[in-house]
């Protein structure tokens, strides 16, 4: 069985909101409706977002580091705003495991909100009911669109691509493969939600050292610095080669 | 989490109309098995069941304006395999309709039906009732203690305040009701109201406990996943609010919720009781009728605490704003 997640590298992201606009911008634009968006320049902005960057500061100074916290619905395997929803709006795809809300069914009764550990459910003001990241269920899909940008809007927007988009039960997958390789975790692990989407840590910075960057490549003798000086007059090495 | 006054009606004027009528349906079997001398006319039930009704209806009205999107309310009865919501939506219209069928049944004297054998209809309709009630305040209490990471609510005891404070307020409403038209039946149910009064007291002091000592499983360590013991967040994502900072939280000082706690707890125990002493001994019908408008204001008080005192794991998520 298929289930769809992002796979987001906290060791990589830098803050920058990019995926909260462009999944703003996506997703008030789509079938569904505008999201709600009101004094936005005004005194107290207040509006919908899918998707939210947090900060956290952890440790004590000087020995912090700064952590942004991308938060966007986690498509628990197991989610706990499925159940509770009264009239089936809220449900969770079989066959590709997104948690979505159909619009059409909701009643605004908030029930699912106070259901989701995450706070990541917003009820929207305008059109009076529950909304939430659709994993851009309405890109993913699209034949029309080429199929490099068959993903959600943040996934393309991420300017250093801190967010993996895939299959995680494909161990092959690209995103499987950097929860496993990377110890990616999930969010809230206490209440058995078993979420989806992954995150993986901050980690240590490898450099990765090949061997050639320890020995030259041209170096028969393998002493590095006891080559034998050539005479002034024989030809190098770019005599010799075409390269 | 931030009460809605919408769902604080709800609660509590439905929580009395099934206390009410579970009142008047005690009375005609205790009446029945020959315990105790029945109303003398049988307008005493119908009127009842008039009063209890209007709760219920009022109480449902006012779950309306909970909804985003009212006119699509009939879609709640869908789910009811899985959701409690949905169950309630399915037991409160039913019940309703059982205590109509009730009171009417007294008012035509449906107590000697040829096609029953001759059974009593109402005796049937009032058992059916009391199920449905007794399913009611299950449903209404499975609600909020479904929600496991809701700790506060997350306890049978939810369900078993919900249960004993309806019955309560219910059996107050009734003594003041049965001293204007029934003042034979008023000892009765000034027991039944006092002994729920000290059995809700019980329960609530229980959950009060309860909660004073609960651990939050989660903490900002496993809502981001990292270990380190000293975590702050420095921005929650925006500027201004969001659903998440209004629905979540209550915004009130902890002097405040202090003095609600104690509000409710005089106001629905100790000074119903009191004049409901007052009232029976005195033989003031006005006294009755004040214990029970009391008993029902701390109630709102309480449902008020009982919504705001729990506490959202989602606010580790939404702690500062900048």
């Amino acid at each position: 069985m298929t289930q769809l997640a992002l796979v987001i590298d906290l060791n990589v992201c830098v803050g920058c909101h990019a995926c909260v606009t462009s999944c703003k911008g996506w997703n008030t634009s789509g079938a569904a409706g505008f999201l709600s968006d009101d004094n936005p320049y005004g005194k107290d902005p207040t509006g919908t977002f899918f998707n939210r960057v947090q900060t956290f500061e952890v440790g004590e100074y000087p020995n912090t580091q700064t952590v942004h916290f991308p938060k966007s619905c986690l498509h628990c395997e197991d989610p706990p705003c499925v159940p509770v929803c009264p009239t089936g709006a809220s449900y969770k795809r079989e066959e590709d495991g997104i948690v979505l809300v159909d619009y059409d069914k909701c009643i605004g009764c908030k029930y699912c909100a106070w259901a989701c550990p995450y706070g990541v459910r917003e009820i929207d003001e305008h059109r009076h009911v529950m909304t939430k990241c659709t994993l851009c269920v309405d890109r993913i899909y699209d034949q029309s669109l080429p199929a490099a940008e068959r993903k959600p809007a943040c996934v393309m927007a991420c300017p250093t691509s801190a967010r993996l988009f895939g299959d995680i039960h494909d161990p092959e997958s690209a995103a499987s493969k950097a929860i496993q390789e990377n110890g990616g975790y999930q969010l809230m692990p206490e209440w058995g939600t078993s979420p989806a989407n992954h995150y993986l840590p901050r980690r240590k910075q490898e450099i990765k050292v090949r061997e050639e960057d320890l020995e030259r490549v041209d170096n028969p003798l393998k002493v590095d610095g006891r080559l034998p000086e050539p005479a002034l007059k024989s030809p190098s090495l770019d005599d010799v080669t075409s390269w | 989490m931030r009460p809605a006054l919408s769902v604080i009606l709800l609660t509590t004027l439905i929580g009395v109309g099934q206390g009410l009528f579970a009142a008047l349906y005690t009375v005609q079997v205790f009446d029945r098995i020959g315990l105790i001398q029945g109303p003398t006319s049988p307008m005493f039930y119908a009127l009842g069941c008039a009063f209890a009704l209007a709760f219920l209806a009022v109480g449902l009205g006012a779950s309306f304006f909970h909804l985003g999107r009212p006119e699509r309310a009939w879609r709640a009865v869908a789910m009811w395999r899985k959701s409690w919501l949905s169950r309630e939506v399915i037991v409160l219209p039913a019940f309703m309709g059982c205590v109509f069928l009730y009171g009417l049944g007294h008012y035509l004297g449906w107590t000697q039906l040829p096609i029953l054998a001759g059974l009593d209809a109402t005796l049937i309709i009032g058992a059916v009732g009391t199920v449905l009630c007794a399913l009611l305040f299950l449903c209404t209490g499975m609600i909020y203690a479904c929600l496991k990471f809701l700790q506060e609510w997350h306890t049978p005891l939810t369900v078993i305040n919900y249960l004993l404070f309806g019955s309560a307020s219910g059996l107050m409403l009734a003594t003041a009701y049965a001293a204007i038209v029934e003042p034979g039946l008023v000892r009765f149910f000034a027991v039944w109201a006092a002994g729920f009064t000290l059995a809700a007291l019980l329960g609530r002091s229980a959950s009060l406990s309860r909660n004073a000592r609960l651990k939050p499983r989660s903490s900002l360590q496993t809502a981001i996943g990292v270990k380190h013991p000293r975590i702050v967040q420095s921005s929650q994502g925006f500027m201004g609010g969001s659903f998440n900072t209004r629905e979540f939280f209550h915004g009130m000082s902890s002097a405040w919720m202090r003095s609600v706690k104690w509000m409710f707890l005089l106001a629905v125990f100790p000074i119903p009781l009191a004049l409901l002493a007052g009232g029976l001994l005195g033989g003031v019908p006005a006294l009755l009728a004040a214990a029970f408008l009391v008993q029902y204001a701390g109630l709102l008080a309480e449902r008020w605490f009982f919504f705001a005192q729990a506490n959202h794991p989602q606010n580790l998520y939404y702690q500062r704003i900048s």
